[in-house]
């Protein structure tokens, strides 16, 4: 079992004034995650008729991309690869003392304590992150053969989870590494190919709307709970680029 | 009360096809008239948004996440069925029909299994039309492996994350048609009520969790696709916000329950390591093509497992099912697992644990190649108990995982209820009393893209120039209901924490409602619960206000659905004087020790109609009728 002090940022809604808040959280089992921590602050809380802290969680298996926070400055902590959810209390010491913060990003607003209003990376899939094919018009599955390396080069970018911690890492609160995920996931299969490069200008331009600029610091893909490569950041730049000379002249015209 | 299935006339096989030549339709002009309600955006919810979006319908769609991304179908890992026989190993549509049917141990509606089957090559068309990544062979051709319960490879998969992909197709597409303003979305609101108006669903009362305001919402057709109630056992392999509330406002409106006793126990979760556990972890039982599941032959052997030779192993599933083995259904593996342990020959702290072990695997096949299947979950175990599976086999345990049962609905997914369709995991129609797996993700979509979409068509069709709007009186006074139930829960001043009750009500329904169940412990646990619950209401400590974001208070009334759901879980059990498939009652097995049904007091579905707060609910029975799928005793030997 351990004891640890934690600084909790503590902040009832948007405009409220915010502050950190100490609390020790004795006798925590190494096998708990962050969150089943948290769990156990919040009920010391209530029984002291404390107010629990808020945090976004769902699925706590680092799939569904509701949790996250900053952990001693390092979005979902010190665990490389891995989920606030899915970060275990035997990756910290006895006696640790351990700061915790909402996303930091001028895009993502602070709702209470430690949940913040992601929304814009939405409003960044609907500016383009889907193919347009209605319910009942697909072809045979197998008619649209894949070379299985493109195949999983479009899964490794299909695996984000669009938890934010690559934009509130960013130093510039930039949104490069979540909208290149997309951007290559669809833009590197050929189902992909019909809007590829639409795609990318609708995205990229609403993502700018946004978000900060990305001056390739990196630190969005060293805290990536899924490990998004960087190289998809260069991916979607190039083909930004091409799809910017493309557009003066129609497709239809060659 | 009668419950008319509404199944279509003619030979099963064109029964879906007879149906949609007849059903009516709105015209193309028109369609923009209507506004469709859909709760919850997860794969049934999200498809059925998307697609009744594209058809041209008003939609507006309400998610309790902050994105609808979130869904607990993202969590889906190991796959998706459908009968395309890619692998030529003898697959067909009838046969995904047979195996569901069989698997749900004859419990399910035919006609229903049968349009899931037929639909779910059209699911897979659709998905990759989307772009989601399904794993691929090196020819560029999609893969397929095998799954429990079933002896052809037909299921889909994209790593271990296919629910993940094929939400994202389903949200992008739903993204999509927000973009073009045909969908609202409203994210953040939780549905708290459904509103009847003149008998019919015409809208439904949300609570916004940001700013707390209550609010109404018409519509002309009202839909719920908010999945399933696992989450009454506190500790499940479900989400945490995963609860009962939307299909319970519903059943005290009136909708019937069907079979909720049929839930289904997952047999390869990772077992549960404290008490400050929140949820426990499943890792898809893909792991079972590869991993065999073994215990000691006898108790108390505290070796480590690499230390146990061969002949002192019992690997009792292959020992038990020799044709299936390892790949019997979910039901009865995590009933092998149970009965191990019970019999003090479990491995891990506790005992609660069996091994789950690769040795052969890696010896066969090679570590790369364990690595390319199953890396994540790997990864994931380790995480999670800090042992690394390479090196030392996996300790598994059953858990809470997926219920069969939810609201009654006809063949076109509508309630008892008019205007009131139900989707996915929230109904209860395809997967009998155990769900085999790889068929959750099928049958969401099915529902989604295939089924609703037409059949909410049907019912708008005929309710041309019937809009009501929030003023009627049915929508104040629901709303008013809302607030007073909110107003006992907010700023309750007990002394104990909701979740603290709520762990206890999961206590009892694992002990008596769980793996195995007897009249005499479901009683009890009748008699606890109701206990429990009067406690709760007088003793339950809820912080805050009502118009804030406020955590507990959103707990505090799944939680208190929650308890209401768990006696009826326990009076279905007990009627049910039979095992079948999830639902075993100790009473009723074989000399084997097999589930024991009774088909000709039983072969029926058993709906619960609310009758009021202190009077017992009334059974509906639907009697179930199998024409193709001639009843016979599910053997896996």
């Amino acid at each position: 079992m351990m004891d640890l002090t934690l600084q909790v940022w503590r902040q009832a809604s948007r405009t409220a004034e915010g502050k950190f808040v100490t609390y020790e959280a004795k006798d925590i089992s190494p096998d708990a995650s962050f969150l089943e921590m948290l769990d156990v602050v919040n009920e010391r809380l209530t029984e002291r008729n404390e107010q629990p802290i808020h945090f976004e969680h769902d699925c706590r298996e680092g799939i569904c991309g509701s949790c996250g926070m900053m952990i001693n400055g390092v979005a979902h902590g010190p665990a490389a690869g891995t989920a606030t959810c899915q970060l275990h209390m035997r990756n910290f010491n006895h006696g640790d003392q351990i700061r915790v913060e909402p996303w930091r990003a001028r895009a993502f607003p602070i709702i209470k304590d430690l949940i913040v209003d992601r929304s814009p990376l939405d409003m960044i899939i609907q500016a383009g992150g889907y193919i347009s094919v209605n319910t009942g018009s697909a072809i045979e599955a197998n008619t649209l053969l894949i070379p299985k390396a493109v195949q999983d080069r479009s899964m490794d970018a299909a695996a984000c989870i669009q938890c934010g911690a690559c934009v509130a890492q960013c130093p510039n609160g930039a949104a490069q590494l979540f909208t290149s995920a997309k951007v290559s996931h669809l833009g590197l299969l050929p189902q992909g190919q019909p809007e590829r490069y639409e795609r990318v200008v609708r995205m990229v331009e609403i993502m700018e709307e946004h978000f900060g600029s990305c001056t390739m610091y990196g630190e969005c893909e060293a805290v990536c709970p899924k490990e998004i490569s960087i190289d998809f950041i260069a991916r979607m730049n190039r083909d930004y680029i091409a799809a910017k000379f493309r557009n003066r002249k129609s497709e239809a015209n060659g | 009360m009668t419950l008319d299935s509404k199944i279509p006339p003619g030979p099963i096989d064109r029964k879906w096809e007879y149906a949609k030549s007849h059903y009516k339709l709105v015209n193309p002009a028109n369609k923009r008239k209507y506004d469709v309600i859909v709760a919850g955006a997860g794969l049934a919810g999200a498809a059925a948004a998307a697609t009744m979006a594209e058809l041209g319908y008003n939609v507006k769609c309400f998610v309790y996440h902050d994105s609808p991304r979130r869904a607990h179908s993202i969590a889906a890992q190991g796959g998706i069925n459908a009968a395309k026989n890619y692998q030529n190993d003898g697959d067909s549509i009838y046969r995904l029909f047979y195996d569901t049917v069989k698997g749900g141990d004859y419990r399910s509606r035919e006609a229903n299994v049968y349009r899931l089957a037929q639909l779910s090559v059209n699911i897979i068309d659709q998905a990759v039309a989307q772009g989601v990544p399904f794993a691929r062979e090196y020819g560029g051709v999609l893969e397929n492996r095998s799954f429990g319960g079933v002896q052809v490879s037909r299921t889909f998969y994209a790593r271990g994350q296919t629910g993940q992909q094929l939400l994202l197709g389903a949200f992008q597409a739903l993204e999509r048609q927000i973009a073009l303003g045909r969908v609202t979305m409203f994210s953040r609101h939780e549905m708290l009520d459904v509103v009847l108006v003149e008998g019919q669903a015409k809208g439904i009362i949300t609570r916004n969790l940001v700013t707390g305001a209550i609010d109404a919402h018409a519509g002309d057709a009202v839909v719920l696709a908010t999945g399933g109630y696992a989450n009454v056992f506190y500790l499940s392999t479900n989400a945490k916000a995963s609860n009962t509330t939307a299909i319970w406002r519903a059943y005290r409106r009136g909708a019937c329950f069907a079979n909720p006793c049929y839930t289904q126990i997952h047999p390869t979760c990772i077992p549960q390591s404290g008490d400050f556990q929140s949820k426990l972890t499943l890792m898809s039982e893909s792991l079972r093509n590869d991993g065999r599941i073994w215990v000691p032959k006898t108790g108390g052997d505290s070796r480590r497992p690499d230390q146990i030779p061969e002949n002192e192993r019992d690997y009792y599933l292959e020992r038990k099912y020799p044709s299936f083995g390892n790949l019997a259904p979910r039901d009865i593996a995590s009933r092998g697992a149970k009965e191990v342990c019970d019999e003090g020959r479990g491995a891990g702290p506790g005992g609660r644990g069996v091994y789950l072990d690769f040795a052969d695997a890696f010896k066969r096949l090679g570590r790369k190649v364990i690595e390319e299947r199953y890396g994540n979950l790997f990864e994931m175990y380790q995480d999670i108990t800090a042992e690394d599976p390479y090196v030392v086999p996996m300790r598994i345990y059953p858990a809470p995982h997926y219920t069969m049962g939810g609201l009654w609905v006809d063949y076109n997914l509508m309630s008892n209820i008019p205007g009131l369709y139900i989707g996915g995991e929230a109904n209860f129609s395809d997967h009998g009393a155990n769900r085999l797996g790889a068929s959750a993700l099928m049958q969401g979509l099915a529902d989604g893209y295939f089924v609703l979409p037409v059949t909410v068509g049907d019912y708008l069709g005929g309710q041309l120039g019937k809009k009501v709007t929030t003023d009627r009186p049915e929508f104040k006074q629901t709303k008013a209901e809302v607030e007073q139930r909110i107003g006992k829960l907010v700023g309750a001043k007990g002394t104990r924490s909701v979740d603290s009750f709520h762990r206890e009500l999961g206590n009892i329904m694992w002990e008596y409602c769980g793996m195995a169940r007897s009249a005499d412990g479901l009683k009890k646990a009748i008699t606890d619960i109701r206990v429990l619950r009067d406690q709760y209401w007088r003793d339950v400590r809820v912080l805050g206000t009502n118009d804030e974001p406020n955590q507990a208070l959103e707990r505090a009334g799944r939680v208190a659905d929650f308890f209401d759901l768990g006696e009826l879980m326990c009076i279905d059990a007990l009627h049910r004087e039979e095992s079948a498939g999830g639902h075993f009652r100790v009473e009723y097995q074989t000399s084997e020790g097999e589930a024991q049904r009774n088909d000709d007091k039983f072969l029926y579905v058993g709906a619960w109609q609310f009758t009021g707060d202190n009077s017992e609910p009334a059974l509906q029975k639907e009697p179930l009728v199998y024409e193709e799928a001639k009843l016979a005793t599910r053997s896996y030997k």
